[in-house]
């Protein structure tokens, strides 16, 4: 990365330098013809080449001031999360922390599957059935924010038995798909593996 | 404004003068002209400077005890309030005094509202201000997470979110804001860095501000120009000055009720919990003065569509020279306009309520309502009043009001008295 970079610019201050000396060179050129009356394009090539390698420039040398903002190597490191999900008890969820966000890990109980199942898609506002949700139908894991403006959103609450966001009203069903709000989404399904029966990998 | 060329009396004062003219910038300070009719709604320049001031000030100070990092932020403010000395104090000089500068800009931006003071020749100095007004409430905001309690966390992750809206690149825009997949210690300490350098913009943009408003000279309230400047102005030093000072003690005595009294009021209690990014509170509001513009964000069914709305309320204010097409200035010789401009300060007050309140039943229709009625102010009303609208005649001079007819111009009278 560090070593791409340094070429990078070695390259862009190469061409700059080349084309200085190619400015000097066809100005002197220039002063000749144009003291006979002749005008050339020659020059607004070069303007027009200086111009968009002066972009370029600009762009490389900014990059790293804007790229640094972005999650750093040990923000990253932080990927996984593994988590013993064997003392949740049915119908009962527990929240974890992965990457900053909370998750939720419930236990559905068999009515609460059933009536995630039987919703018609066309009722929903984000279609997604049930089924591509979970890995297993009693385990419903998913990232606990609202993908309104990143609330998280209480459990067994809302019209639709779900989750309900205090924050602008947003209700989540059984399945955490969105049913009515201002939530443009369902609540997201974060990457997740089971490694054993009653253990989860997050990430 | 024309003036006579003015030069230093001592020879140093030339030497120095010619070199870098700040004898004569002070000599323009201290003499330019101001109408002699201008009321106490015009002293609020003279204190929103002085807000700035002591905000700079506080900020430096406070800056000097807090940590700003995820583990430490909050721990270090209780550690201002209990162990730095005078800390409270000067911690609760700097929070209410964000409340005393928006109080003070809202003030002065209606009052520009009802006297036309954004119209030509001055429509720079009101983008200006409108510039300012857009930097002051995201300094108010990021300041506003540095403390690290539960709205702190709650509103950096809301406000954060707006930019999720945006379509393709919204999640890169987040986690680029956030430098992490949440609201978390990189995105308190860029918060920190940007709080610290936006009141020297802020400060930059005053300065072009006030240079802008040096060009046409004051607007006043008969709105009418300046006909005979030896008549009609008087010099800043001492009239304006003095007035402007009477005005910012009396203004001083509300924020020392705040400050000694009640330094909490205008704060939510549960910024007194430590973030939590498990729990979000059940009613989470934002400031005060940021409350008109989070009502119309929900009060649209839609996440991109609220977004847009909201950002186009404070946008829209930018066009207002142009959306305005009257060619009368001053309300007070706009009998129609002078209604709906107190019904928009109405509007705006109920939004300011509606934002308090949860976003359902009726609040979320009144919410819906107001909204609507905002934007039919500046797009259609504003627009129509000017050329429907049957204005009274203007007096001859800004000194006419008061010295000529009494009958004929009682009433404007009274609004200059005001």
């Amino acid at each position: 990365m560090s070593s791409s970079y340094a070429v990078l610019t070695t390259i862009i201050i190469l061409l700059v330098l080349f084309l200085y000396l190619s400015w000097v060179f066809v100005s002197i050129k220039v002063v000749d013809k144009e003291q006979k009356g002749e005008t050339t394009e020659r020059r607004d090539f070069l303007f027009t080449a200086s111009y968009a390698l002066g972009a370029v420039g600009v762009g490389v040398v900014v990059w790293p001031l804007i790229d640094q903002m972005n999650p750093d190597a040990s923000v990253k490191a932080l990927a996984t999360t593994e988590v013993d999900i064997s003392k949740i008890g049915l119908g009962k969820t527990i929240t974890v922390l992965w990457r900053g966000k909370p998750v939720f890990i419930r236990r559905r109980t068999q009515e609460e599957i059933s009536k995630a199942k039987n919703v018609q898609l066309e009722e929903l506002k984000d279609p997604q059935k049930d089924e591509d949700r979970v890995k297993k139908p009693e385990w419903l894991i998913m990232t606990g924010v609202c993908t309104h403006l990143g609330c998280v959103p209480l459990g067994d609450k809302g019209d639709f038995g779900g989750w309900f966001c205090p924050c602008h009203g947003s209700h989540y069903d059984t399945s955490g798909r969105i049913r009515k709000g201002p939530a443009p989404t369902n609540l997201e399904i974060p990457k997740y593996e089971f490694v054993d029966n009653n253990t989860i990998k997050i990430g | 404004m024309s003036e006579e060329k003015y030069v230093p009396k001592s020879k140093l004062g030339q030497w120095f003068d010619s070199r870098l003219p700040l004898l004569t910038l002070a000599h323009h300070i201290n003499d330019y002209p101001t109408p002699k009719n201008l009321n106490y709604w015009w002293t609020f320049g003279g204190i929103l400077t002085f807000f700035l001031i002591v905000q700079i000030i506080t900020g430096l100070v406070l800056a000097m005890h807090y940590v700003a990092h995820a583990d430490l932020a909050f721990g270090s403010v209780e550690h201002i309030m209990r162990d730095v000395n005078y800390g409270w104090l000067i911690r609760y000089l700097h929070a209410n005094g964000s409340s005393m500068f928006f109080l003070a800009v809202y003030i002065h931006i209606f009052r520009a509202l009802f006297y036309g003071s954004y119209k030509a020749p001055r429509e720079m100095i009101w983008i200006i201000g409108m510039l300012i007004y857009m930097l002051m409430m995201a300094t108010a905001f990021m300041g506003y997470v540095l403390p690290w309690g539960q709205m702190s966390f709650w509103a950096a992750t809301v406000i954060t979110n707006l930019f999720s809206a945006i379509p393709l690149v919204g999640e890169s825009i987040t986690t680029w804001l956030w430098g992490g997949y949440a609201v978390g210690s990189p995105t308190l300490t860029r918060f920190f860095s940007l709080h610290y350098l936006m009141p020297f913009l802020i400060f930059g943009l005053v300065i072009l501000h006030i240079w802008a408003l040096h060009i046409p000279g004051n607007n006043n309230p008969v709105g009418i120009d300046i006909k005979q400047l030896s008549k009609e102005t008087v010099p800043f030093h001492p009239y304006i000055i003095i007035k402007d000072l009477y005005a910012l003690l009396i203004f001083l005595i509300i924020f020392s009720g705040f400050v000694f009294f009640v330094p909490n009021v205008l704060g939510h209690p549960d910024n007194y919990i430590e973030a939590n990014p498990m729990i979000t509170p059940t009613h989470i509001v934002p400031e005060w003065y940021l409350l008109p513009f989070y009502a119309i964000l929900r009060s649209i069914p839609d996440k991109l569509g609220g977004v847009v709305v909201m950002f186009a309320a404070v946008f829209i204010l930018m066009f207002l020279p142009w959306l305005d097409t009257s060619k009368v200035r001053s309300a007070v010789f706009r009998p129609l306009y002078k209604i709906f401009f107190w019904i928009l300060v109405i509007d705006v007050i109920v939004l300011g309520y509606i934002g308090a309140k949860p976003p359902e039943g009726m609040y979320l229709i009144i919410g819906r309502i107001a909204t609507i009625y905002y934007f039919v102010h500046f797009i259609l009303i504003m627009p129509i009043l000017g050329f429907k609208e049957k204005t009274k005649p203007l007096p001859l001079s800004i000194s006419d009001p008061v010295l000529g007819d009494e009958d004929k111009l009682s009433s404007e009278k009274t609004m200059n008295n005001r």
